[in-house]
This record gives C-alpha cells, sequence and structure tokens, in this order.
C-alpha cells in the first residue's frame, strides 16, 4: 500500500459503520484500524503532501489548512455521532499502518483512561461578544457641533463613558455566565478570545469557553444557555456544539487546571 | 454501549462553524502525539496563525483584564519580551556589581 497515514482519531470499537460517503484529507475515506481494545481512524494521504517539507509548506497556507481542518472536523463530527471519539491534533501522520500500531500500542493505556474519562461527553462552546462600538453614529443623528474644547472634550467623555459602561455589563455577564454554565458541566475551558477578521463574527469576543457535558445532560445545557440570550442589550451569545471533547482531550488537562 | 442517546440539533456546525472554531480545535486542542512525520504545530509556522487567531481581539480584552493568555511566551511576543527583559535587568545587575568591583581590585592592585 502506498501513501501516507493521516491519524484523525482513536476510539474503541464501534457497531454503527460510518456513513458512506464520507471523506477525509485529501477525499480518502475513513479507514479504520484495529488494535487489541482501540482503534485508529485513518485516511490515506499522498506523500506529496504529507511528508515533513510540503506539509511544513502547506500549513502556512490558510486555504490548504482551512481544507484540511474542514476535512478532519468533519470526520471527527461523523465519529461524534456513533461513538465518543478521542480527537488528534491536525496533521498527526505515520509512514504505515504499523506505526500506528505501535502508536496504539505505547499509548494505550493512556488513552483507554481517556476514552473512559469522556465517555458518553462532548464539548460546547460559549461565546460572548460585545456588540461593535457604536462610534460611527448614523450620520442621520450628527452630535450637535461642539460649541468650544471643553464641551468637545465633554461629548467625548460621556462617549468613552458609555462604552466604558458596556464593557464592565459584558464583563459581570461573561463571568456570571461562566459561573453558571460551569455549574452544569462537568468540566471547563477557557480559550483566547477569537478574531473576528477568520471568525467573521461581528463584535468583539470576549469570553470563549468549553465546557464539557454528559450527552444526557446536553439538552438542558443548551436550554441554559439560551434563556441567557436575550439577557443584555448590546451583549451576544453564541453556541456550538455538540463538539468532540477536543479542549479536554489532553491527558494531563486536569492536573493543569488552574496553574 | 457507544451508541450516543439522543442530542440536541448541532449549533452552528458541520460546513457552517465558524473556521476559527475549527482551528482552535483541530490545531490547538486534541491530543498531540509525534507521528512519524515531525511537524511540531508549535513551531514558528503556526505561530503566525496562532497569533491570527488572537491578536484582534486582544486591546479590547486586556480592558477588560481578560489577559492570561499575555504569559503564554508560545501565544505571546510580549511575554517573550518580558523574558527577554527580564534577563537583561539581571545582566545589568551583574555587570553593575562587577563594575563596582573593579576600580577597587584595581586600586588594591596599584603598589
Amino acid at each position: 500500500m502506498t501513501g501516507l497515514r493521516y491519524v484523525y482519531a482513536v476510539c474503541r470499537p464501534f457497531g454503527t459503520p460510518l456513513q458512506a460517503q464520507l471523506t477525509g484529507v485529501g477525499g480518502d475515506p475513513p479507514r479504520l484500524l484495529p488494535h487489541h481494545g482501540l482503534v485508529a481512524v485513518v485516511s490515506h494521504v499522498p506523500e506529496a503532501d504529507f511528508a515533513e517539507e510540503p506539509l511544513r509548506a502547506h500549513l502556512e497556507d490558510l486555504d490548504w489548512l482551512t481544507g484540511v481542518a474542514r476535512a478532519h472536523q468533519g470526520v471527527i463530527d461523523a465519529l461524534t455521532t456513533v461513538t465518543t471519539p478521542l480527537p488528534l491534533r491536525l496533521g498527526t501522520v505515520f509512514r504505515d499502518d504499523s506505526g500506528v500500531r505501535t502508536m496504539m500500542q505505547a499509548r494505550e493505556e493512556g488513552f483507554l483512561r481517556t476514552l473512559d474519562r469522556l465517555e458518553g461527553r462532548v464539548e460546547w462552546g460559549v461565546k460572548v461578544y460585545v456588540e461593535a462600538e457604536r462610534e460611527p453614529e448614523a450620520p442621520a443623528a450628527p452630535a450637535p457641533r461642539p460649541a468650544s474644547g471643553r464641551d468637545y472634550l465633554r461629548q467625548r467623555r460621556m462617549r468613552t463613558k458609555s462604552q466604558d459602561d458596556l464593557w464592565q455589563r459584558a464583563e459581570a455577564f461573561a463571568t456570571r455566565l461562566h459561573e453558571t454554565l460551569s455549574e452544569s458541566a462537568e468540566d471547563s475551558r477557557l480559550h483566547a478570545p477569537q478574531n473576528p477578521t477568520l471568525s467573521g463574527a461581528s463584535g468583539r469576543n470576549v469570553l470563549n469557553a468549553a465546557y464539557l457535558v454528559p450527552r444526557v445532560k446536553s439538552e438542558e445545557f443548551v436550554e441554559r444557555v439560551d434563556r441567557t440570550k436575550d439577557g443584555v442589550p448590546g451583549i451576544r451569545v453564541e453556541l456550538t456544539g455538540p463538539w468532540a471533547a477536543y479542549s479536554f482531550a489532553g491527558e494531563e488537562t486536569t492536573e493543569k487546571e488552574g496553574t | 454501549m457507544t451508541t450516543p442517546s439522543r442530542l440536541p440539533e448541532p449549533y452552528g456546525q458541520g460546513s457552517s462553524a465558524n473556521l476559527a472554531d475549527i482551528l482552535e480545535r483541530v490545531l490547538d486542542k486534541g491530543v498531540v502525539i509525534a507521528g512519524d512525520i515531525r511537524i511540531n504545530l508549535l513551531d514558528i509556522e503556526l505561530l503566525t496563525i496562532k497569533l491570527r487567531l488572537v491578536v484582534a481581539s486582544v486591546d479590547k480584552a486586556k480592558e477588560m483584564g481578560i489577559d492570561w493568555w499575555e504569559s503564554d511566551p508560545a501565544l505571546s511576543s510580549r511575554a517573550r519580551r518580558d523574558e527577554l527583559a527580564r534577563e537583561n535587568a539581571e545582566l545589568r545587575e551583574r555587570l553593575a556589581r562587577l563594575e563596582e568591583l573593579e576600580p577597587r581590585r584595581a586600586q588594591e592592585e596599584s603598589p
């Protein structure tokens, strides 16, 4: 067999077949590679793209990276509907099947432990945005021309103050929301706020959190998020998921917490 | 046993999922395994992407006191600069101490 092996995830063996038309990275259908009590989900990928040099170069190319990231996530997503996958980081590539098996053999214990910990759980993403400053007021309602420098400064101060108020409200809101949601989740992670250019979202992202929630409690969690949505003017809450437990898949995550 | 129970309808996922959501998960989260093809995603190459993920919101977030990533040298050039600054200060201090010793030694040596 030719080509390299791109590994998406490690799971326990599962009975339900994957969707027939599912394609992975580079258009190759994901295949199951069993080893002992584990299954690796792999695609065959060409060396021309995934050997060290070309891969390194490709990773700098946001369009290429986007395609691979979506394909990777597509496979993980499909797995999430039939089992609890342990998602690997993008770009985990081996020379051949036996390399993948050796890796599974070496990491077997840790994989099983983590799979037990995540079994039946999914990740929900919650983001809070402060809607864009209404600074460039519609020209229809221009602020009265400042009659003096002092007037100008006063107007400026008032604008800044209302912006400050919004930020303070947003901070309090995000803190409260995170506390509330953490109560209905088993675990949580705070991620760096997102770049609006990349996310295409409007407003400033001020909270970007992930919550580990049992599937059976997901409905309740989603309702809880929904209830907060119309809470405060100028503040928007966005929910994504269910994701595979990407943010909680690291073996040592619990020890790291709070450091 | 691994068959999931009913889940709520997906929110903002699939093809419509925001690119930043997907990238931050597949690049930054998930299990790290050294494959045969050695690409360290923490290398400089991807730093550019990481920074693109983080940078634009930074000013406003800082105003709110959200700045925990700033101390992570992998995410923050400031953190890297701070490390350099700290090292620099240490070296200056040592140099100053040495310079202080120097004239004394020069005096002692001169008859």
